[in-house]
């Protein structure tokens, strides 16, 4: 393997195969050059990547529990500042925490909202897999309306799962910081500069990185970029960056959307359901209204998203 | 030699020596409450970080510390989280990093860390938590009681109460070294309201002792270390969990040792005797009360009165609660006729906590002795001198009726 690509994220982890995670996390740990600490919440990177007694990281690692990343990376961001006054820092770190969706949109949100609110230093990267699928693929609020899984399973009565997806991206804005974008791990250099502009950010900055789960949307291992490609074409997951001058505080007053990238022709969504185990059954004649909904509701997200990037 | 000839040789010893300690420097006397005191003592070990969240009767620690940080006379970077979950979560985020951190909570705060206090101690973070001791809800309920640190006595935390004021000050200083010679976190008890909102007169060491008695907190490995990275907090299989485990379990045994010498070490600096137990005059005692916390003053007033009635009884306080000093007590109870022990919290379908390690530690031991549980004081309720009394006096007549085990209930 590319001996750049290994120098802080190993090879030897135990993701599936055709898991997009280590693209991700070597997308954002190779955005710096500046030496980097990685905080992890519970879940497949953490379980895959940490087994005693291997590790794959090569920078300093920690994991506490799974709710709590962004506390963790807040007690990491205090000592780094206390030391460095105090004359016992070393060079300067920084600092990244990386959780999937149940531990960011569910458990972990409110450990989110407090660092983001109190302004600590951190990179907050959430790899979003549209469900608990460390745990075999349960709901979580980032589960899209329509989707199959352990807990709203499809069936003759249930369209699977009832419920529509968190916005999380408007959650985060709320805090005021300064920089939070959107991206995908099939636009790897998107992703990159996403990465470098939130690391380069004095205060806190999030990332939401759609990651396509082989395992439990249930595609083949090999089709991980074709997913994550088409999340993107048919609108479902558009990429954008919202940009604040002021950071917190600033009221809003100079908040920028910026729509990274506008399909040449907006896929219709069956492009991106068709294959996936998970919306199969939305194939079924009497499902039908089931995807007309979720085309609606795409398309209305992305025309509020357009006008927000206008103003 | 008979004890009170040691006690006295003792005594003169001792004036030889605080006389030289007062001319030397300026110990201060001070009337504080129990909060003010553990701040008092933070003021002197100026922490590199805490975490804070305010809770009752535990606030009073963090206002007076933050008020220090507001005039800059101590460089703490105070982080004032969202819970006392992310207030456990931020000590342990700061604590690998390698900063001096310390906290403070009660009751529900204490509980909703409950799930970070393993992962604490898990990592061999020497944490320094505060615990001002209250009922748990529900009903809910904000007075002493040790409902809440008897909640938490599994999670791997060295855990040690204090009596009065003094001790709670102390106990911070002693707790701190303790805790990061053992690489072990510690919870420093004082009784909610009782202790922490109470004023008493203390005994204030001078700065420079408490300072060159903290030394300066030097991990081994640490996340900031850049040069040494390291992973903290992996996944451990069948293969390997047990042995982490047990490994924690003899760092835990090794509390008593290192505790005696931190406490051989303060009391160089302070002339204040930490023994591993009280043992109030329990040497020659035929009836001998248990009890961890605040009401041992109440009960050492009764132990005066009825040893004035000729009545020989005595206490044993306790102050480490985890590690549990078992060999001590069967020692301090041998004896003995009787033990009445004295619990400020239940253990639902079991006996009492404290009630439980007693006879723990009298397990397999030849003595014949006659262990008696009592409860008091849960969610702060009082106790009094009569109260205390009752029991002596039940034990000295051979009396004990189960029902009657609530002291002071109704």
């Amino acid at each position: 393997m590319n001996k750049k690509l290994t120098q802080k994220f190993a090879p030897g982890h135990s993701t599936c195969a055709g898991c997009g995670i280590p693209a991700i996390v070597r997308t954002v740990l190779d955005a710096t050059n500046d030496p980097v600490v990685v905080v992890n919440g519970t879940g497949c990177l953490e379980v895959t990547s940490t087994l005693y007694p291997y590790t794959s990281w090569k920078v300093p690692y920690i994991h506490n529990a799974f709710e709590n990343a962004a506390a963790t990376a807040a007690g990491i961001d205090a000592a780094q500042k206390v030391l460095e006054k105090k004359g016992r820092g070393g060079k300067k770190a920084k600092i990244i925490a990386f959780a999937g969706d149940g531990g960011t949109y569910d458990i972990g949100l409110q450990s989110l909202s407090g660092a983001l609110e109190r302004g600590h230093n951190f990179l907050y990267v959430c790899y979003d897999n549209q469900g608990y699928m460390n745990t075999g693929g349960q709901r979580s609020s980032a589960s899209p309306y329509g989707a199959s899984t352990e807990t709203t399973p499809s069936s003759g009565k249930d369209i699977g799962n009832e419920l529509y997806r968190k916005d999380l991206m408007q959650i985060v804005e709320a805090h005021h910081i300064k920089y939070l974008a959107q991206a995908n791990v099939a636009y790897i250099e998107d992703l990159k500069m996403k990465a470098k502009k939130g690391l380069e950010t004095e205060g806190p900055s999030f990332l939401l990185v759609l990651q396509p789960c082989t395992n439990l949307w249930k595609y083949p291992t090999s089709l991980y970029v074709h997913y994550g490609k088409s999340a993107t074409e048919t609108n479902f997951w558009p990429l954008y960056e919202i940009s604040a001058k002021g950071g917190s505080a600033s009221g809003g007053e100079n908040v920028k959307y910026k729509i990274n990238y506008t399909p040449k022709e907006r896929k219709p969504i069956e492009e991106f359901l068709k294959g996936q185990g998970r919306f199969k059954h939305l194939f079924k004649p009497h499902n039908k209204k089931v995807i007309e909904k979720m085309q609606k509701m795409v398309d209305e997200k992305w025309e509020e998203l357009i006008k927000r990037s206008k103003n | 030699m008979r004890n009170g000839s040691r006690e006295r040789i003792n005594f003169i010893i001792y004036i030889k020596i605080y006389t030289s300690v007062m001319n030397n420097n300026k110990t201060k006397n001070k009337a504080l409450t129990g909060g003010a005191a553990m701040a008092e003592a933070f003021r002197q070990i100026n922490p590199d970080v805490m975490p804070v969240y305010p809770i009752t009767p535990q606030t009073p620690i963090i206002e007076t510390f933050a008020k220090f940080q507001a005039e800059r006379i101590v460089e703490t970077e105070i982080i004032p989280v969202e819970s006392e979950h992310s207030a456990m979560s931020a000590c342990v985020g700061s604590s690998a990093a390698g900063a001096r951190t310390v906290t403070a909570t009660s009751s529900q705060g204490l509980a909703l860390m409950n799930e970070v206090l393993y992962i604490a101690s898990g990592l061999r973070l020497p944490i320094l938590m505060a615990v001002s001791a209250r009922a748990l809800s529900a009903p809910i309920n904000i007075h002493g009681e040790h409902g809440d640190v008897m909640g938490a006595r599994d999670t791997g935390w060295i855990q040690i109460f204090s009596e009065n004021v003094q001790e709670a000050y102390d106990n911070v200083i002693i707790g701190l070294k303790l805790a990061e010679k053992t690489m072990l976190p510690i919870m420093v008890i004082m009784d909610g309201f009782i202790t922490s909102h109470s004023v008493e007169n203390l005994e204030i060491l001078t700065d420079e002792k408490v300072k060159s008695f903290a030394g300066e907190y030097k991990p081994e490995k640490f996340l900031l270390n850049l040069e040494d990275p390291v992973t903290f907090g992996p996944v451990g299989l069948p293969n390997s969990y047990f042995e982490f485990k047990i490994d924690q379990g003899k760092a835990m045994e090794r509390v008593f040792d290192m505790y005696k010498k931190i406490t051989g070490d303060f009391h160089t600096i302070s002339l204040r005797n930490y023994d591993l137990l009280e043992k109030y005059k329990s040497d020659d005692a035929e009836q001998i009360i248990v009890i961890a916390g605040s009401a041992a003053g109440t009960a050492k007033e009764v132990v005066d009165k009825l040893r004035n009635e000729g009545k020989k009884v005595g206490l044993v306080k306790i102050k480490l609660f985890r590690p549990f000093p078992h060999k001590e007590i069967a020692e301090a109870l041998k004896n003995s006729k009787s033990v009445a022990v004295l619990d400020r919290a239940m253990s639902f379908g079991t006996t009492p906590p404290l009630y439980s390690e007693i006879v723990n530690s009298l397990h397999g031991t030849y003595y014949e002795l006659l262990i008696t549980s009592y409860v008091y004081g849960l969610g702060g309720r009082d106790i009094f001198q009569k109260n205390i009394e009752k029991v002596f006096n039940d034990m000295i007549n051979g009396r004990y009726i189960e029902e009657e085990k609530y002291l002071n209930s109704k």
